[in-house]
């Protein structure tokens, strides 16, 4: 690798000479401000609050973009980039919602932080305000244009990064906005609710839509019986909402916390991603016996189900009629434990605390019912369920480990805990459709070709004389890639997981907000998928059909595995969406408002 | 009434154009542009042809067109009426014009008139700052206005 010597405030750089110039000075430990940089997403010198003096150029430069260069001497720290800065942050913070004291990112915002460190204490340019309307009709997704501050960060982690391309800049000059196309609802574009642009977003400008009130009354509901289950990938990511370092597995005191916050019983989604196994698994066995549509392909994400709808209807088949292990859960909650509990299920109200945005729309499905009854009343993203523990005022790092219910669906193996990574599930349904096609409890279970985070991991598994062709995708940009292959025939495979977010859940929009500057060390992905695979090894179980408590409920109540019962409530179907269909027009565009304003 | 402008025949027009510049760089602005001539505007349905044959987002094409001016999402009128808001215009009154226009016209600036006749919008510096203030209708200018000069030149069109 060519490296070139720099100096930057006086000391000696040795780096690539692929650097910009703040990869360089971080390299020396020089912390460079930045707000519209975002690592490998979104690199493009638009905010200007990166600007460094470099010797001979005119002007500052922005050092997130400038490539590094054998000699440079550069200064970060003088009067003149100080103001600089400082005027850049003041003109944005003029015309931006300064409601910090009640807003949803209230202490958890980039820009908030910034106008701290750079000793911002009075905006000398008061001006117009951003303008536009909240738009809070999705299920999943807020935004709030008077908050954005025209980074760019979710428009390039939507375009690029998840080739979907929801968002963009429209209009001009001060008008300009991030909005869908003709300014339309995110209700009524064919936004798959990943949130990855929730996590991109420094301010308050994209957020979830909270449901929290909504289950504090169930919980405050004497007559309400409420029953709440956490995703794996929450137990991976909490922790940092209460200043734990990242990947630090908080499964007990998670536990703990949810159980000083009144709900009356917390069970696990892994019981319903054992179960998951069990159904998806046979299914997959069916489909290779009896000449089903393969490959068959994983339905757990519902932001990559959404996206297969709307982008990839010719694979609707191939789905996994298995509805996600949180639906399962839900929809056995309010049949099997109702009836063993002797509790009228109108009287429970079942929540999931998920890493997701877009388990909150599919919560909503009108399919995703039992005789009438919702399989879930509210799903809740992990930074909601970190609002209501700071609410509750509850100490988190203090709590001791507590253990979920035991009873019922008190139990889950370690295949259960991996689904929160990417190949996860894939690993989970190996270790189950190995030991029923070999007749053995195999020992070695541990399936590396699906770890990790390459963008599309493939392997063949010889399973009791059959070969297997496996694949796994995360991330939408990387679906659509593996599904192109698939539809040319280049690629022939049985079984595909995909998930919607790149890293699978433990980086799902729904996730903790981690600033960019540390996610510039940090891959998230890989921290928080360790707490996971820790938890797995240290689990008695580690395959889903050793889950006795999933036995007994076949045993007791379901029957078997895909029998009509489990058909009844544990499976779901998909619908073919047209992308922006033509009943909707342009809410509103400002090209028509265009007052006649001197310009 | 307006004129139905998606029509089969406009589409067929289109996926010309489409097929003339698809896989060519920076294929977007000429699509628009051809299209712009064939439908008088870019509305939805159009604008999501090109999306799907570019492979292009929606977002991004409408962004490109509120970008432009020179881009329209609804169709202009038979007549378009610019008012000039440069300074020099500006100063000598083109506010009041314009307001005499919505009202005689029946059209609000950047839309187009419910029979279809009328567009009104209020322009950049035209470079007839002598003339201050000035609107043209078309191609022809009128110049030095008065507020009450407006219902005449409506009435001529």
């Amino acid at each position: 690798m060519e490296k070139v010597t720099l100096t930057i405030d006086n000391i000696k750089v040795e780096v690539p000479k692929e650097y910009t110039i703040l990869e360089a000075a971080k390299a020396v430990g020089i912390d460079i401000p930045t707000l519209c940089y975002m690592k490998s997403v979104n690199e493009v010198g638009a905010c200007r609050v990166c600007l460094v003096e470099l010797q001979g150029a005119r002007g500052l430069q922005a050092s997130c973009v400038h490539p590094v260069a054998e000699g440079m001497v550069i200064k970060t720290n003088t009067k003149k980039v100080r103001d600089a800065r400082k005027a850049t942050v003041e003109l944005i913070l003029s015309n931006h919602n300064r409601e910090c004291l009640t807003c949803y990112r209230n202490k958890n915002c980039e820009l908030q932080s910034l106008a701290e460190e750079l000793n911002i204490s009075e905006i000398p340019f008061e001006g117009e305000k951003t303008g536009g309307q909240i738009d809070a009709l999705s299920h999943s997704i807020v935004r709030d244009p008077s908050k954005c501050i025209l980074c760019g960060r979710c428009v390039n982690v939507c375009r690029d990064v998840q080739k979907i391309g929801i968002l963009d800049f429209t209009n001009r000059g001060f008008k300009t906005e991030v909005s869908p196309a003709f300014n339309k609802s995110m209700d009524e574009v064919p936004c798959i609710y990943c949130g990855q642009c929730i996590v991109a977003c420094p301010v308050a400008a994209l957020r979830e839509k909270e449901d929290i009130e909504r289950v504090w009354d169930a919980i405050e509901d004497p007559n309400v019986h409420v029953v709440v289950q956490t995703a794996p990938a929450v137990r991976a990511a909490l922790g940092e909402e209460f200043g734990l370092p990242i990947g630090t597995r908080v499964t007990g005191k998670m536990v703990a916390a949810l159980k000083r916050l009144g709900f009356d019983k917390v069970y696990d989604t892994n019981f319903g991603a054992d179960l998951t196994i069990m159904e998806e698994g046979h299914e997959l066995l069916g489909r290779i016996q009896n000449g089903g549509k393969l490959p068959m392909i994983t339905s757990c994400s519902p932001g990559w189900i959404r996206f297969c709808e709307f982008n990839y209807p010719e694979f609707l088949d191939n789905l996994s009629s298995c509805k996600s292990p949180h639906q399962m859960v839900g929809a056995i909650v309010k049949s099997y434990y109702a009836e063993k509990q002797n509790i009228d299920p109108k009287k429970i109200f079942t929540v999931s605390i998920m890493p997701c945005t877009s388990k909150k729309t599919e919560s909503s499905r009108s399919e995703m019912n039992v005789k009438g009854l919702r399989d879930v009343d509210a799903v809740l993203t992990t930074r909601e369920l970190a609002k209501m523990i700071k609410q509750a005022r509850i100490n988190f790092t203090a709590l001791e480990d507590e253990k979920f219910d035991q009873d019922l669906m008190g139990e889950y193996t370690g295949a259960g805990v991996i689904f929160g990574a990417t190949g996860g599930v894939m690993e989970a349904a190996l270790r189950t459709v190995a030991d029923v096609l070999e007749g053995k409890d195999l020992e070695n279970i541990e399936y590396n070709a699906v770890r990790g985070l390459e963008g599309i991991k493939e392997a063949e598994v010889t399973l009791g004389g059959n070969t297997i062709r496996i694949a796994v995708a995360h991330g939408t940009a990387m679906a659509a890639k593996l599904l192109d292959m698939v539809k040319t025939g280049e690629k022939e495979y049985h079984f595909i997981e995909i998930m919607g977010c790149s890293g699978g859940c433990v980086t799902g929009g729904g996730q903790p907000q981690v600033s960019a500057k540390v996610k510039m060390d940090c891959d998230l992905r890989l921290e928080r998928a360790k707490a996971l695979y820790e938890e797995d090894t240290v689990m008695e179980a580690r395959k889903s059909h050793k889950n006795e408590m999933v036995q007994k409920l076949y045993a007791d109540f379901l029957g078997k595995p895909n029998s009509h019962k489990a058909h009844e409530l544990l499976h779901t179907h998909y619908v073919a969406r047209e992308k922006y269909g033509a009943k909707t027009e342009a809410v509103h565009s400002a090209h028509h408002d265009a007052a006649a304003t001197r310009e | 009434m307006p004129k139905e402008i998606l029509t089969k025949e406009n589409f067929q027009k289109l996926e010309v154009v489409i097929e003339k510049n698809k896989g060519k760089k920076g294929a977007l602005m000429p699509v628009l542009h051809e299209g712009q001539k064939i439908f008088g505007c870019l509305p939805l349905e159009a604008q999501k042809r090109i999306s799907e044959a570019l492979n292009i987002p929606l977002a991004e094409i409408y962004g490109v067109i509120t970008f432009y001016s020179q881009f329209t999402l609804e169709p202009k009128g038979d007549y378009t009426i610019g008012v000039c808001m440069g300074t020099a215009c500006y100063v000598k009154g083109a506010q009041k014009i314009i307001d005499r226009i919505k009202k005689e016209a029946n059209v609000e600036v950047g839309a187009t008139s419910p029979d279809g006749k009328f567009s009104l919008e209020a322009t950049r510096c035209i470079g007839a700052c002598g003339l201050a203030p000035v609107l043209t209708v078309n191609e022809d200018v009128y110049g030095r206005l008065v507020e009450a000069d407006v219902p005449g030149i409506i009435a001529k069109y």
